[in-house]
Parts: structure tokens; C-alpha cells; sequence
């Protein structure tokens, strides 16, 4: 059984009827057997695109293939793609079994037929003691799995989910993570998984793409969005605790931070040169405390004060606060906004080692990696030092090419 | 302290609700089992000092009674029937679709259902005679649908309204097409809205008194509420009460009957456990 199902999204455009642009412009080609992550802050048009390629979204315009297939004005029973709603839409006048065989019975496949795809389902997901059970009984997880067998039952061409596990506690959430990997893996079925959250993002995706008010922003693999970022959106995004962003002037090869001067490799450097004041962004895990450190090659020292000390055992979390000039404050204060609410203060994140023994109010020494510093444009947002070979795909859009040739005049 | 006052507050309203609404009905109950002689005494008893079945062999021996019972039931079943699924349809579209003159329809249907009864009753007298439709069961089915049509239309999209629009595209996707999607879910679901309405619209139907006394004028499409003034026993100063209750009892414990049968269909929480709980 194999068959071409991968979906091709072609200069995807969403306006909605009172003039609301959802999704503008988004092309993304999901591979045969691929796991494609969408992801974004709430609002970004993630749960557009999938119901446009599922079929419950007009198109606007663009083309939707799946397989070799124009599918844009096809009715979502045309399409055999299965979906997993954000809230399971399971039928509560049904029983287990029968929300799970429901497609089926649709399909008018033979009952003996129905029973064995419906047990072996059931099997897969340790469904099976609540085979006769309404959905209204069952817990979240429990739920979560049947919706699961609704999809899986159906042997689809795509399995499409939308933050299946945004209603469960964090605990299950882990659990239903790495079940929904690998019954992927064994399945070897395409998929798009819609998620705001960045762990689910980078743990379950082999690409992911990563979209802002309806724009594509990168479509990468996780590391690749991890190291590098094309923009201050990306970047913020992607990691937990997120990237650190200070001020910084490039003179050199060295970049002067609120702390001190850190020194970069000539070519990051080169990249970055004469364009005044700029952004670095820095991950907490650059860090490290000067003492615990040996090895402090491609790096440099600087002293701080330490504000609060958070000791987790196997790292330490030590925030330092610094002031930041207006401009820089300005775009911290939008990327905020960008990133839903999620609260860029003008403090620096480091996560140290356990062993640091830097106590909270010192005046400590912290080692900075100058090799992992990236450079981004305060004006466009834009990471000046991005390793464009290792960054997956970064669409060219005009508002950015706009931006970017403002601030260059 | 203030609690138990407040308790005791409550039972006393409860109770003092209960003696108002049964009163009546256990006074016609009491009544049913009373021979004449007691009915006609100047100051009669509140129960019956010698208890009879009389006027309840009285009544099932009664051939227009009977007719009219089976009138009664033929004409409520077949019109709450039809406004059931026309007012389904109807709901439905008004739910989910976003058509012009959606605000029209549902204010058409509101003022319809305000309109007075009694001043179509000359109108249609004459319409009807015309028509053929004079003292005929579609004669009264026809007014009793357009009246409680646009009570099961309001009662029925509020319904619609409330279950999840991701239900109807989860079965879309499952493969459905929007027709099965209707009757395979989404009408199911509403269940305890349509018998909501089925059973406002059969109340009704066999209550209605005004168009079922002037658009008929025999037995043959006579409903019981109508047939009941039509009881007047062999002496004109003395109604027969005893039957006249009796009659009473007989119409209304069907009513209860339905009540009590889907009581639990309308409450129950049908809906529950469609998405995250
Ligand atoms: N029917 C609609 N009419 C008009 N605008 C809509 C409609 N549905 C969604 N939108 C708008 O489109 C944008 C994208 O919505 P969408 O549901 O795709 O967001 P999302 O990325 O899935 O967010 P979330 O993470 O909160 O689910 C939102 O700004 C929303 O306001
Ligand atoms: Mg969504």
C-alpha cells in the first residue's frame, strides 16, 4: 500500500469574509510519510491552513495538492485525509466502538471487516475495556485516544492534527507525545500537526514551520530553527527559556553588550559590520559560570551582578538585569506582543551548571560562547549572521525586503 | 440559624405553590368518582362520600367521546409529526447557513406565533367551508402547524445552535456527506430539542378549544375539548359534572403520561462529553 500522499501548499491565501487576512502567501511542501509541525502563537492562522487542506476552508487562493491531485475545490469527504479536532469532536450519542467504526460504517466496508479494524485500532491505543463506553464517560486522555482511532482506522492519505493535546495536563501531555511519535513511525503516514507549543514543535516534527499573522516565517528542521533562526521572531519562539536579546555594537571582531565585550568569529562579525546599533541574541545555555568553566576557548569573561538564582539540580537558572536603549526596548516590547504574551523583560537568562555555587546579589564571572552570539537588525528583525545553508527554507517576503532595504538607505 | 429559616421559608412557598396548582386537579379527580345525586347537592363534600366507577363506564360507552378522543389523537400526532420535521429542517438551515432573510423568516415566525388565535376563526371558517376543508382533520391540522411551527422553529435552532459546528465537520471528514452528517449526528444530538418541541407542539394541539369548536361541526373531526361543551345530559339546568370531570381525567392523563415518558430525553445532557469536559 503505497501511495503518493504528500501535500503541496502553493502560494496559500486566506481572507476571510469580513476582509480578515488568515493565511497570506504560505507554501509548504509536506513530503511523502513526513511529520510537518505548524506552529505559531495563537491567532497566526495555524488551524486555517490545516482546515484548508483538510477541506472545511474555502481557499482564496493558491493551489492545494495532495499526491498529484488539485484538491482546492474538493469536499472534505473527497479528500481522505483524517483529522484530530483540538477538542476530539467525538459523537456522544455513539459508544467507543462506534465513533470509532463510524467512518467506516460510512464507507459501507463489511461489519466482520469493521470489527477486526476497529479491534486492532482499539488494540494500538488500549482501548479495549472501554470499547462500550459512551465519550462522555471517559476521560481526557481516554478521549484523546478515540479520536485517535477515528483517524487511524480509516487508513487516510494524511493524518492532520490540531493541538490534540492542548487539553491535557502536562503529565499526559509527555505521555501522548511519544505515543503520537510512534505510532507515526510504525504507521509511516503523512501528517500536519498544528501546535502553539514550541516542546511539541521541536520533539515531534522532522520540519517545521513556523508562521506569524498568517506569514511563513522559516520551515526548517527543529535544529535547524534552533540554530539558526531567520528572524527576532523565530529566534524568541523557539526555546525554553526563550533567547536573550541585548543591545550591541559590533567594532571588529569583538560585540560590545551592556556587560562587556564578547569576542565573535571574523565572518560573523564581517556580516554584522557597520550597521550601528543591533540586537544579539544569545541562548540561556551560552553561559556558563567562569569557575565551573575549564576550557574557555572561543569565549569571553565578564562580571554582573546576579539578581535572582534559581537552583534546579541538574543546571541553575541566574537572571541579571540590565538597561536597554529605546530602540532596542521598542522591539522587545513587539516581539513580545509577536510572541502572544510572552514577556520580554530586559533581564539576561543564563543557565549555569548545577554545580555553580554563584549565590544570588554577587558579582559574579560568566563565560559567554561567542561563537553560538547572533546578530539581528533591531529595524527588520532580521538575523544578520543566519547560516543560510543551514536554515532551512526562509521565504523572501515584500514587507521584509522592504524593511531590510530601509534600513540600508 | 438564618439558614434554617431559609429552608423552612422555602418549603412553606413550595408547598403553598403545590396546594395551588393541584388543587383544581384533585377537586376534578374527586369529582370523577361522585354519582349525580352528590354532583347536583347545593354544598357538596371534597371527597366523594360514595365513590363510583359509573361515570367512567359512562364515558367509554359514550360513542362521541370516543370519536373525539380518536380525532384528538389523530389530529395532535399528525400535526406535531409534520412541525416536527418541517420545523427540524427549517431550524437547521437557520443554525448553520447564512442565507438573506434570516432575520426576516425567524421575525415572521414570532409574529405568527403571536397572532390571536380568535381572529382567524371567522377568516377560516369561511376559507375552509370554501375549500372543502370544513370539519375535516387536515381543516384543523393545517392551523395547528402553523401555529406551533414557529415555536419548535425557535426552540429547535437554539438547539442546533448549540451543538458544536466541529461535529458536523468531524463527520464531514469521517466521510459524510452533509446529509448524513445531518441525520447521523447532528439530529441525534438534538434529540431533547426535537422532543422538546414535539411535545409543546402536541400540548397544543390537544388543548387547542377556539378552532376546534368552529371549524368542525360533527364528531368526525371534533376534538375532545370541543366535544366536552357538547356535553350536556338530559337536563339542561344541570350539567353533568361528575362526566364532565371524568371526561377531563381521561384527556389529561395522556399528557402526563407523555410528560413523564420523555421528562428524562429532554433533560438529559445529551451534548456532554462532545468535546473536552
Ligand atoms: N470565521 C472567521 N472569520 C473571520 N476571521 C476569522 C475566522 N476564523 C478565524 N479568523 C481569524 O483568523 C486568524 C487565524 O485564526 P486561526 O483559528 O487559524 O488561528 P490559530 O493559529 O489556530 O490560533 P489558536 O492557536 O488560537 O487556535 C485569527 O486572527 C482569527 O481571528
Ligand atoms: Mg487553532
Amino acid at each position: 500500500m503505497s501511495r503518493l500522499a504528500a501535500i503541496d501548499m502553493k502560494n496559500i491565501v486566506k481572507e476571510y469574509g469580513d476582509g480578515f487576512l488568515a493565511v497570506n502567501d504560505v507554501s509548504i511542501d509536506v513530503q511523502d510519510g513526513e511529520f510537518m509541525i505548524l506552529v505559531g502563537p495563537s491567532g497566526c492562522g495555524k488551524s486555517t491552513l490545516l482546515r484548508m487542506i483538510v477541506g472545511l476552508e474555502d481557499i482564496t487562493g493558491g493551489e492545494m495538492m495532495i499526491g498529484d491531485k488539485l484538491v482546492n475545490d474538493l469536499a472534505p469527504r473527497d479528500r481522505n485525509l483524517a483529522m484530530v479536532f483540538q477538542n476530539y469532536a467525538l459523537y456522544p450519542h455513539l459508544t467507543v466502538y462506534e465513533n470509532i467504526a463510524f467512518p467506516l460504517r460510512l464507507a459501507h466496508v463489511p461489519d466482520a471487516e469493521i470489527d477486526r479494524k476497529v479491534r486492532d485500532a482499539s488494540k494500538t491505543l488500549e482501548l479495549d475495556e472501554h470499547l462500550d463506553r459512551k465519550p462522555g464517560n471517559l476521560s481526557g486522555g481516554q478521549r484523546q485516544r478515540v479520536a485517535m482511532g477515528r483517524a487511524i482506522v480509516r487508513e487516510a492519505d494524511a493524518f492532520l492534527f490540531d493541538e490534540p493535546l492542548s487539553n491535557l495536563d502536562a503529565k499526559l501531555r509527555g505521555q501522548m507525545r511519544t505515543e503520537i511519535t510512534r505510532l507515526q513511525k510504525r504507521l509511516g503516514i503523512t501528517t500536519v500537526y498544528v501546535t502553539h507549543d514550541q516542546t511539541e514543535a521541536m520533539t515531534l516534527g522532522d520540519r517545521v514551520a513556523v508562521l506569524k499573522r498568517g506569514v511563513l516565517q522559516q520551515l526548517a528542521t527543529p535544529r535547524e530553527l534552533y540554530e539558526n533562526p531567520c528572524n527576532l521572531f523565530v529566534a524568541g519562539f523557539i526555546g525554553s527559556p526563550p533567547m536573550n536579546f541585548l543591545p550591541a555594537t559590533v567594532e571588529g571582531n569583538t560585540v560590545k553588550l551592556p556587560f562587556g565585550a564578547v569576542d565573535v568569529p571574523p565572518e560573523r562579525a564581517e556580516k554584522a559590520a557597520g550597521k550601528g546599533l543591533l540586537m544579539a541574541g544569545i541562548r540561556p545555555e551560552n553561559f556558563e559560570d567562569a569557575s565551573v568553566r575549564t576550557d574557555k576557548g572561543g569565549g569571553s569573561t565578564f562580571r554582573a551582578e546576579v539578581d535572582v538564582v534559581e537552583w534546579l539540580g541538574n543546571e541553575t537558572y541566574a537572571y541579571i538585569p540590565y538597561e536597554a536603549p529605546p530602540e532596542v526596548e521598542a522591539q522587545l516590547r513587539q516581539l513580545e506582543r509577536d510572541l502572544d504574551g510572552e514577556t520580554m523583560h530586559t533581564q539576561l537568562v543564563v543557565s549555569l551548571d548545577g554545580s555553580s555555587r554563584i549565590k544570588a546579589g554577587e558579582d559574579a564571572e560568566i563565560w559567554v560562547d561567542g561563537r553560538k552570539v547572533q546578530l539581528f537588525d533591531p529595524a527588520s528583525g532580521d538575523n544578520l549572521t543566519v547560516d543560510l545553508d543551514n536554515a532551512g527554507r526562509i521565504p523572501v517576503h515584500g514587507t521584509q525586503q522592504a524593511a531590510q532595504s530601509g534600513a540600508a538607505g | 440559624m438564618g439558614e434554617t429559616r431559609a429552608k423552612i421559608g422555602t418549603w412553606l412557598g413550595f408547598l403553598l405553590i403545590l396546594v395551588w396548582c393541584l388543587l383544581p386537579v384533585v377537586w376534578i379527580i374527586s369529582l370523577s368518582f361522585k354519582g349525580p345525586t352528590e354532583t347536583a347537592a347545593g354544598s357538596p363534600q371534597f371527597l366523594p362520600k360514595e365513590p363510583t366507577l359509573q361515570n367512567y363506564s359512562d364515558i367509554i360507552d359514550n360513542p362521541d367521546f370516543k370519536d373525539s378522543l380518536i380525532n384528538s389523537f389523530g389530529i395532535a400526532a399528525i400535526s406535531t409529526f409534520l412541525s416536527v420535521i418541517l420545523a427540524t429542517l427549517a431550524a437547521y438551515a437557520i443554525a448553520r447557513l447564512d442565507f438573506k432573510g434570516k432575520r426576516l423568516v425567524l421575525s415572521i415566525a414570532l409574529a405568527i406565533a403571536m397572532f390571536p388565535v380568535v381572529a382567524l376563526v371567522g377568516p377560516l371558517f369561511d376559507l375552509w367551508r370554501t375549500l372543502g376543508l370544513f370539519n375535516t382533520w387536515p381543516g384543523l391540522i393545517i392551523p395547528y402547524m402553523s401555529f406551533t411551527l414557529p415555536l419548535a422553529i425557535w426552540t429547535l435552532s437554539a438547539f442546533f445552535r448549540e451543538i458544536p459546528w466541529e461535529m458536523e465537520q468531524a463527520a464531514q471528514v469521517d466521510g459524510a456527506t452533509s446529509w448524513q452528517a445531518f441525520r447521523k449526528v447532528i439530529v441525534p444530538l438534538a434529540a431533547p430539542g426535537v422532543f422538546t418541541a414535539a411535545i409543546l407542539t402536541f400540548f397544543f394541539a390537544w388543548n387547542e378549544f377556539v378552532l376546534a369548536l368552529s371549524l368542525t361541526s360533527t364528531t368526525q373531526a371534533r376534538t375532545v375539548p370541543a366535544q366536552l361543551s357538547f356535553f350536556v345530559g338530559p337536563d339542561p339546568f344541570n350539567p353533568p359534572y361528575g362526566q364532565l370531570a371524568t371526561a377531563s381525567v381521561v384527556v389529561t392523563v395522556p399528557i402526563i403520561v407523555i410528560v413523564l415518558l420523555f421528562q428524562r430525553k429532554i433533560v438529559a445532557g445529551l451534548t456532554s462529553g462532545a468535546v473536552k469536559g
